[in-house]
């Protein structure tokens, strides 16, 4: 046993609206720059649909996350590491930026310069790569948004697995939801495995998976290894990069961007304690189905006495102790156990986890026939398939869905009547096996949502890992290449160039 | 003329590598990387590389052998000169017919390609023609080596290395009297050498091979200066036997 503290994510996507302005953020505060314009450390997909990068989520093509082998070990789908290493001149398994998008700017400067015509003039699409005109931009990063095109591309979505998808190709039986998505964060990360440079790590006291861009090399692995496609190559700075789960935010108790602009509040943040030395173990559970279990039971209780004596003596801070205690992600996920891992069949054991949502009843018109169970309705009734959440949320186990979303039900009808009918109905709680003070919780944490409730976000302890003074002067927050920005602008033999120094109110 | 390109040039050239790596990776760690275009345009990409790479690694390891090996090591062996060199004309026959195939796949790829035109620095078209010109020159020097079989040619390109390699001051006459095509392609080697800290072939001398040997599969990094006590001197608590890295 050894106890470590990672700051796990939750979003409610019962409350996503999709309006992107995670992405939006997140794009303008780190990928706003040459050799990224593609990557979206943060996308929101419409589901069902093929998603971004398309097809992500098919590991037969793509090879990511791990896989049991048939002797009983777990390794790189891509291959073990003799494998990886022998691919390294050209990856087989890398997507081409045309299975993201090709990025694009528009020629607005014509709508300025244009000659008198006959014609309006428009501003056309140009490559981002290459400067040349593009006659038709053929994806997009939301190229699927609220179900564009056909559903003969769209239902090749992977989590249809199972199930008669023909019918929901149809105007009455559609169906449709959001998903935010954003790396991860895995106790089990696929790419550092992958990664033949040992320049991604997992970083001990907060769980954030980062890749360190001096000693990334470009052999692209990480690209391919991810599962969620959750790292970007560069192609300019010829680096990997990926989310960093805005680490100088966290470090100071700050939200990610993403989540602090969330307007739909569907973000949570919090400590989760977990045995370290229970990963591997719990990643190579021999049936797909086990794995979210098998996650669950590698966290710790923040509440035992035990575990919290055994954390500090782990190095885990005691102000980490006491936020894992008010977590949010541990009251949603162990609590309450209505929030899954993305996946958890790729053996990554994923660190931002799903409120599955819930959705109108199948069909308006048998409203009233259709099976109630009590006061609630059947979640089998409800428009999206409990078997396609299940394929993306539990691989494919529909038992801890259902019983999520009967919950999340209850809690609505449990609130309703108390606040229209002013009953407490603690018959509804008994059902679905909470107390009433539970779901008013439940009520708390989910619907109303407060900043204090979502984010439980323990400053880092800096003082005990380095010592201020040597600090002082310091480069900050840089790109890489410690204070130097890559660009040798003096001479080699330091010649006379004199240091410029322009005071903001003359830059502009 | 003789002496300063093939008595001093090949010390400019192996100092200019060997300081000027260790002055890009101290100064610049952010700028040594492969700088594959793959994400760009897979296409001739796959098997352009792996045959250049194979071939151009194939290639390198059979000079820096043939090369370098004392030659009384192969007379212990009982392998002639002859031999020997009937064995580095087909290799490297083979090797660089492979390598200068995928050379030209890239090149192509390179400057046709849109995507990869516009974002091709000088460095990385330059360097890829000096290497396929070597290559040319490389392969070129086997119709010269067919006119003498005994393996006596060779011998003095041994000699001439390991003479730089001892620091003997009279190196370069062993090679005096060799055909031309052998002093350009000794002399744009050299210059390979020179220009190797400056652009992406740095990307091989960062070869992963340690990957091999990592303990398990994933990175852990803390910011601890100091250990954390052994778990053992907690009492009550378990032995924790082995970190999860």
């Amino acid at each position: 046993m050894r106890i470590r503290a990672q700051i796990g994510m939750v979003l409610n996507l019962d409350k996503c609206i999709g309006c992107h302005t995670c992405s939006v953020t997140c794009k303008n505060v780190w990928t706003s720059r040459d050799g990224v314009e593609y990557a979206w450390f943060n996308n929101v997909e419409t589901k069902p649909g093929v998603g971004y990068p398309k097809d992500w989520e098919n590991q037969k093509r793509w090879n990511g996350g791990w896989e049991r082998t048939k002797s009983g070990k777990l390794q790189p789908k891509q291959g073990a590491k003799w494998r990886i290493l022998a691919n390294i001149f050209a990856n087989p398994s890398l997507p081409e930026i045309d299975d993201y998008y090709e990025p694009f700017d528009f020629d607005y400067d014509h709508l300025k310069s244009a000659p008198e015509m006959k014609a309006f003039p428009t501003a056309r699409p140009r490559s981002k790569i290459s400067g040349q005109r593009m006659e038709k931009i053929e994806a997009g990063p939301n190229w699927e948004e609220i179900l564009g095109g056909e559903f003969s591309k769209r239902s090749q979505d992977y989590n249809f697995e199972g199930i008669e998808k023909e019918i929901y190709g149809q105007y009455e039986n559609t169906f449709m939801m959001y998903l935010p998505r954003l790396c991860e964060h895995c106790l089990n990360p696929a790419c550092a495995a992958s990664c033949p440079s040992g320049a991604i790590y997992k970083r001990e006291e907060d769980g954030i998976v980062l890749i360190d861009q001096e000693k990334c090399r470009g052999w692209r692995m990480c690209v391919s290894g991810c599962p969620y496609k959750k790292v970007y190559y560069n192609w300019s700075t010829g680096k990997s990069e990926k989310c960093t789960f805005c680490y100088p935010r966290i470090e100071s108790g700050n939200p990610t961007v993403c989540s602090e602009t969330c307007v739909g509040r569907i973000r949570y943040l919090g400590v989760m304690l977990y045995d370290a030395d229970a990963i591997e173990a719990a990643a190579n559970a021999e049936n797909e189905k086990d794995l979210y279990q098998a996650q669950l039971d590698i966290f710790l209780d923040p509440n035992d006495p035990e575990v919290q004596r055994m954390a500090i003596a782990d190095g885990v801070p005691e102000s980490w102790v006491e936020a894992a205690k008010n977590s949010p992600v541990w009251k949603m996920a162990m609590d309450w156990k209505i929030a899954f891992p993305l996946h958890p069949e790729y053996r990554t054991l994923p660190m931002v986890w799903y409120v599955p949502p819930l959705s109108p009843i199948q069909n308006a018109a048998e409203a009233g026939h259709i099976g109630q169970d009590g006061d609630m309705p059947d979640v089998r009734s409800l428009r999206i398939p409990v078997r396609y959440l299940a394929n993306m949320l539990t691989a494919g186990d529909e038992a801890p869905v259902i019983s999520a979303l009967e919950r999340m039900l209850a809690m609505r009808a449990y609130m309703r009547a108390k606040t229209v009918d002013g009953v407490i109905d603690t018959a509804i709680a008994q059902r679905i096996g909470l107390s009433p003070e539970m779901i008013e919780n439940m009520y708390k944490i989910m619907a109303l949502a407060d900043y204090e409730d979502r984010f439980v976000i323990p400053t880092s302890h800096r003082e005990v890992v380095e010592d201020a003074y040597d600090l002082r002067s310091g480069c900050g927050f840089t790109d890489g290449n410690g204070c130097s920005n890559g660009i040798s602008q003096g001479s080699l033999f330091g010649g006379g160039r004199k240091k410029k120094i322009t005071v903001p109110s003359e830059a502009f | 003329m003789h002496d300063i390109l093939f008595g001093v040039y090949p010390y400019i050239a192996l100092s200019v590598l060997i300081v000027g790596s260790i002055a890009r990776y101290e100064r610049d760690p952010f700028t040594w990387k492969s700088s594959s275009s793959q994400l760009l345009r897979r296409k001739q990409l796959i098997v352009g590389s792996i045959l250049f790479h194979v071939g151009v690694l194939t290639i390198f390891a059979g000079h820096l052998v043939g090369l370098l090996t004392p030659i009384w090591i192969f007379d212990a062996l009982g392998i002639s000169h002859g031999a020997k060199q009937t064995l580095a004309v087909v290799a490297g026959g083979v090797a660089g017919i492979m390598a200068l195939t995928g050379g030209v796949m890239l090149l192509h790829r390179r400057l046709t390609d849109p995507r990869i035109r516009a974002t091709s620095r000088f460095s990385d078209t330059g360097i890829l023609v000096l290497l396929l010109a070597q290559l040319i020159l490389g392969v070129g020097t086997i119709f010269v080596s067919l006119q003498h079989l005994d393996g006596h040619e060779m011998t003095k390109f041994m000699a001439w290395a390991q003479g730089i390699f001892t620091f003997q001051s009279d190196a370069a006459d062993h090679i005096r009297d060799v055909a031309p095509i052998f002093k350009i392609h000794l002399v744009l080697g050299l210059t390979i050498f020179v220009l190797f800290p400056f652009t992406r072939l740095v990307h091989m001398l960062s070869a992963p091979v340690r990957f091999l040997f990592r303990p398990g599969y994933q990175v852990v990094r803390s910011r601890r200066q100091t250990p954390l006590p052994k778990r053992s001197a907690q009492a009550g608590c378990v032995d924790a036997t082995k970190p999860a890295e």
